[in-house]
């Protein structure tokens, strides 16, 4: 008896309704009977599964439906039906008079024809339509005709003569449709019949408990006393989603203010710029595989170039090394090449113009960015031709090398990877130069995440006018952001799928 | 990059046996390994190190960096007292040739792969896909002395190329030979192709495109051959010769040099194998890496890395390319130091950090559009005309991307359609959908390109009112004051349409996305919207 105590104190009010009517055993006929609309009952009884009282049996079911010919038909009467009632009246009509007097399609006069001369209310008499039917077989119904009032009907209850007009029916264009649709019946359970017997307890269990706190209630003090009515805990809730950012900017957020707690000064610069920057400023060569068109974005229009000194410096460098000590790359250095605009092809652009504009005193200094940077690719799971890096520089006469290993470590540590790896690499603009690697925890293997290095000379001086070294570096982030997602391909950081974005976890670090 | 395959076999003659150590200093010496089969090591090589480009190159560095050999590798030349001609009559575009001999090689059929492979690789990397230059060899056995390299009209030069049936002009050969439609690009408009003729008048080559199938192929039997390279980069070619026929010296061949004269009669004797002298301050070492080694420390160092050390003076292997600088010197010392020994420091140095104003404006808008419930998105800044332009009825002139590899070709000029295709994407997911962006956008004005940070904001299923209200609730947090005045807009209901005021400068419009944009879109909600200028609100604040 406890069991069913319990069971009363947790009904909601809906289920308490539905239950007088639950031994009709039928969705539709207790919404009828109840007064409570069909889709109320349907929540009611889902509840009362829940909690045991009903079990539910789902079973797919074939209906017969109208068709939006069927429903047209419905209003405005068969076409045959048309046909007739035009023939009572002309008693003989030629094909074209027919289809005006009965306001007929040609595809309709002719099922309309066929289907009254199968019927034998109809015959054709010197190439005319001449009525056979007395006004008794006029007035008379069609089976098809009842048949269509009655739907939507399941097959099972089809009668053979429902099944034989179904069939003239279906021949038909859009009159009646078969669907499969889920029905849904249930019995009700030991616990149920149980509780059934109990229906009296239920009323006055209601009746003497408070469903909603009211702020009369409040006010009067008339919950005093009283229980609350409680709820099933182990319904679930409606899910919430609420405004937020898109993940790729809550990492973004996070790696900046990883840079600006250790002190570094943001970036920012334009996407667009001169090959100059993006390219000759770095000590890139010009006929470097880079400046080309299947890896970078060009566009038609070209570009100014700073001011003649630092063009200079920069020409200096690439021919002869320019006063560096460094040979150069010994080739003529053009500034056409150098005006044509590019869509980034990396951060350090934003380094290279920082660097321009700093003063010696203004050292020791750090700056940093995270940025979208483009490449001209195809897109798949693995590339895109937007990616997101994120950039730093450290000038400093003291700076060294192991420096540069530091800032890079205690970064990556603070992304969630304190085992890094660097290896000897190449770029053309920093000398050392390293390719980072980070530990991955939980796939037990090493992740290679991009470069960094010591600007060169040529880079540096050419830039700067000053002999210091610039730690520099600017490994890729989208790698380490789908990492933490769990996001496999790359496509999906600019799919703005909804639905996932609502669902995906905060990043929390 | 480039990738050499290491036959395991051949390496494990010359460092011993292959273990995870070995593979690790493979690594650590700049050659990470992309693979392993049980035959072969694949390793990716750098664009600086061309030498790295065969089994031998990687080998003799690989035995120095792991201590089995020291110091710098001698090769040395014998005079053949054969010349080179370089006549005038050769395009402009390709002025330059260099050759010499080596004999004394033994090919089989694995070699004579793998010197082709080199040769490949030399002429895609180094030589930037034969564009600055190639590289050919020739049985000495064939030629006769002086070979002359000069130019010829394309219709004039007839010879049968490299595994081709028949003999075709030079023309031809840039139609139809295999080799000859892939690199026809470099030379197609030159009025005169560059060929190599010996003294008995055969043609040899048509440099950088094929050999002759007669003169200049190599097999089992051929035990001398004729090196030779051309095209623009004076100084860039000799370095790709000298690693190709070092790497034929270390397959065991003997090097022999001869007289190349060059256009301007100067006569250059190649090989050029004469290690290149640069100076070295071991304060400068230990400066710029943070550590303090002493001379003998830089001694033993640089020895690993092949090259000899001597009172400040570093002796360069001829076969380097990327030593510029002495900084270039202080990484190989840092690589045998070993990346992995370096001690991480975070450096005393007080600096003062500070945020970038507009990244601090984004943050802020979208934390008060987040707290309406907006979600935010995140788009490709490149887009389509269509969605740009035709789906928003309007027209622009946008700024468009040379060669751009997808349907993306053009920059995006505002936010809003980037929101549309987004809302048109996610038709099928519980409506309303409050979504919002702040992204770059690109315009071209009379030639000017300018680049603006916009926010752009849409709500479905709401109107006017609804989407102003967002606007004045997000002016009101920023302490702006903001105004509306009706105008039209060709993607916007008139009449339901306003350019929005903020402290009285125009920053942006407002209203409700007109019917034929929702239907283009193919939408079947009521769409309303707004997009500003950050630049300028920013510049309100």
């Amino acid at each position: 008896m406890e069991e069913v105590d319990k069971l009363i104190s947790i009904l909601s009010p809906i289920e308490r309704e539905v239950l007088p009517h639950l031994s009709i055993g039928e969705e539709s006929k207790i919404a009828s009977e109840s007064g409570m609309d069909v889709a109320k009952v349907k929540r009611a009884l889902a509840y009362l599964d829940n909690k045991g009282v009903i079990k539910m049996r789902f079973e797919e079911k074939r209906m017969i439906v109208l068709g939006d010919n069927g429903h047209l038909y419905i209003k405005n009467e068969l076409p045959e039906r048309r046909l007739l009632i035009a023939l009572s009246r002309k008693k003989q009509l030629s094909m074209q008079d027919a289809k005006k007097e009965a306001k007929l399609s040609d595809n309709e006069v002719s099922v309309a024809l066929g289907t009254l001369k199968k019927k034998a209310l109809m015959e054709f008499k010197q190439g005319k339509m001449t009525l056979n039917a007395s006004n008794k077989e006029i007035l008379k119904p069609f089976l098809e005709e009842i048949f269509l009032k009655s739907l939507p009907k399941p097959f099972s209850d089809l009668k053979p003569e429902e099944k034989l007009a179904l069939e003239n029916l279906k021949k038909r264009r859009d009159i009646v449709k078969v669907e499969e649709v889920k029905h849904s019946a249930y019995e009700i359970t030991s616990l149920g019949k149980k509780l059934l017997k109990n229906l009296n307890k239920v009323k006055a269990y209601s009746k003497n408990t408070i469903e909603v706190l009211n702020s009369d209630m409040l006010k009067t003090g008339s919950w005093k006393g009283k229980e609350f009515r409680h709820y099933d805990i182990k319904t679930g809730a409606p899910k919430l989603h609420g405004g937020k950012r898109h993940f790729m900017n809550q990492s973004i957020q996070y790696a900046r203010k990883i840079w600006m707690d250790m002190g570094f000064q943001e970036m920012e610069g334009d996407i667009i710029n001169t090959a100059f920057w993006d390219f000759d400023s770095l000590f890139v060569p010009q006929d470097h595989p880079a400046r080309e068109m299947q890896d970078t974005f060009f566009l038609k229009e070209k570009g100014k170039l700073p001011d003649k000194k630092l063009v200079q410096a920069v020409k200096a460098v690439h021919e002869t090394g320019g006063k560096t000590g460094s040979k150069g790359w010994q080739y003529e250095w053009d500034e056409e090449k150098a005006k044509r605009l590019v869509l980034r092809t990396h951060t350090t652009v934003l380094s290279a113009k920082t660097l321009t504009n700093l003063k010696k005193s203004e050292w020791p200094a750090k700056f940093f960015t995270v940025g979208r940077n483009y490449r001209n690719e195809t897109i798949d799971w693995k590339h895109s031709f937007e990616f997101n890096q994120t950039e730093g520089i450290v000038v400093d006469p003291n700076a060294t090398f192991r420096d540069l290993l530091g800032y890079l470590k205690q970064f990556f540590t603070k992304m969630g990877y304190p085992q890094a790896r660097f290896r000897p690499s190449y770029f053309p603009y920093t000398e050392p130069s390293i390719e980072i690697d980070v530990f991955h925890p939980i796939r037990k293997e090493w992740v290679e995440l991009g470069g960094a290095g010591i600007f060169r000379p040529e880079v540096s001086e050419a830039l700067l006018g000053e002999k210091v070294p610039i730690l520099a570096w600017g490994p890729g982030f989208d790698r380490i952001m789908l990492e933490y997602y769990k996001i496999k391909d790359l496509r999906e950081i600019y799919s703005n799928n909804i639905n996932q974005l609502r669902n995906m976890k905060f990043w929390i670090k | 990059m480039a990738i050499v395959n290491l036959n395991k076999k051949l390496l494990e003659k010359k460092t011993g046996k292959i273990t995870d150590k070995l593979r690790n200093r493979i690594s650590m010496m700049g050659c990470p390994i992309e693979a392993e089969t049980p035959e072969e090591i694949q390793v990716d090589i750098t664009p600086n190190r061309p030498d790295f480009l065969s089994q031998q190159g990687i080998e003799r560095s690989l035995l120095t960096f792991i201590g089995k050999k020291k110091g710098l590798r001698k090769y040395t030349s014998k005079k053949s007292g054969y010349q080179l001609i370089v006549e005038k009559s050769l395009p402009k575009e390709w002025p330059y040739a260099f050759a010499c001999i080596v004999k004394g090689l033994k090919f089989d059929d694995e070699k004579i792969k793998e010197v082709i492979q080199i040769q490949e690789k030399l002429g895609s990397t180094l030589l930037r896909n034969r564009k600055k230059g190639g590289i050919g060899l020739y049985p000495l056995e064939k030629i006769k002395f002086p070979v002359k390299f000069i130019g010829m009209h394309p219709d004039k030069i007839k010879f049968r190329p490299l595994e081709f049936p028949k003999e075709i002009t030079g023309r031809q050969i840039l139609q139809k030979h295999p080799t000859g439609r892939d690199y026809a690009s470099i030379c197609e408009k030159w009025s005169k192709l560059p060929v190599f003729v010996d003294k008995s008048g055969k043609l040899m080559s048509m440099p950088p495109i094929i050999n002759s199938h007669d003169m200049g192929k190599i097999n089992e039997s051929t035990t001398e051959v004729f090196v030779e390279v051309t095209g623009t980069d004076f100084n860039i070619l000799q370095k790709a010769l000298t690693i190709m026929v070092t790497t034929l010296a270390d397959l065991g061949g003997d090097i022999y040099s001869i007289d190349c004269v060059q256009q301007n009669k100067k006569k250059i004797t190649i090989p050029n194998l004469i290690p290149e002298k640069m100076k070295i301050s071991t304060k400068n070492v230990n400066k710029l890496l943070g550590l303090e080694l002493k001379d003998k420390d830089v001694k033993k160092f640089l020895e690993m890395m092949g090259h000899d050390y001597s009172n400040g003076t570093v002796s360069i292997p001829s076969y380097r390319v990327d030593v510029l600088h002495e900084v270039d010197l202080i990484e190989d010392i840092a690589i045998a130091y070993g990346y992995e020994n370096f001690n991480e420091t975070i450096p005393n140095v007080s600096t003062i950090a500070n945020e970038s104003k507009i990244e601090v404006l984004k943050n802020k808008i979208a934390e008060v559009l987040i707290g309406l419930d907006l979600l935010e998105t995140y788009s490709h800044s490149i887009t389509t005309y269509e969605d740009e332009c035709k789906k928003m009825h309007t027209k622009k002139e946008l700024i468009h991307l040379s060669e751009a590899k997808t349907n993306y070709k053009d920059m995006r000029a505002t936010m809003l359609p980037s929101l549309m295709k987004i809302l048109s994407n996610n038709r099928d997911v519980d409506y309303p959908h409050r979504i919002f962006e702040i992204g770059k956008v690109f315009e071209k004005r009379k030639n000017e390109i300018t680049e603006k940070t916009n926010l752009a904001l849409t709500l479905t299923n709401s109107n006017f009112t609804e989407v102003r209200q967002v606007l004045e609730y997000l002016a009101q947090m920023l302490d702006l004051k903001v105004e509306f005045k009706e105008t039209t807009h060709d993607s916007l209901i008139e009449g339901r349409t306003a350019k929005v005021f903020i402290n009285k400068q125009e920053v942006g419009i407002i209203g409700e996305v007109h019917p034929k944009v929702i239907s283009d879109f193919r939408l079947l909600v009521p769409v309303a919207a707004f997009e500003l200028e950050l630049d300028k609100v920013l510049k309100l604040i």
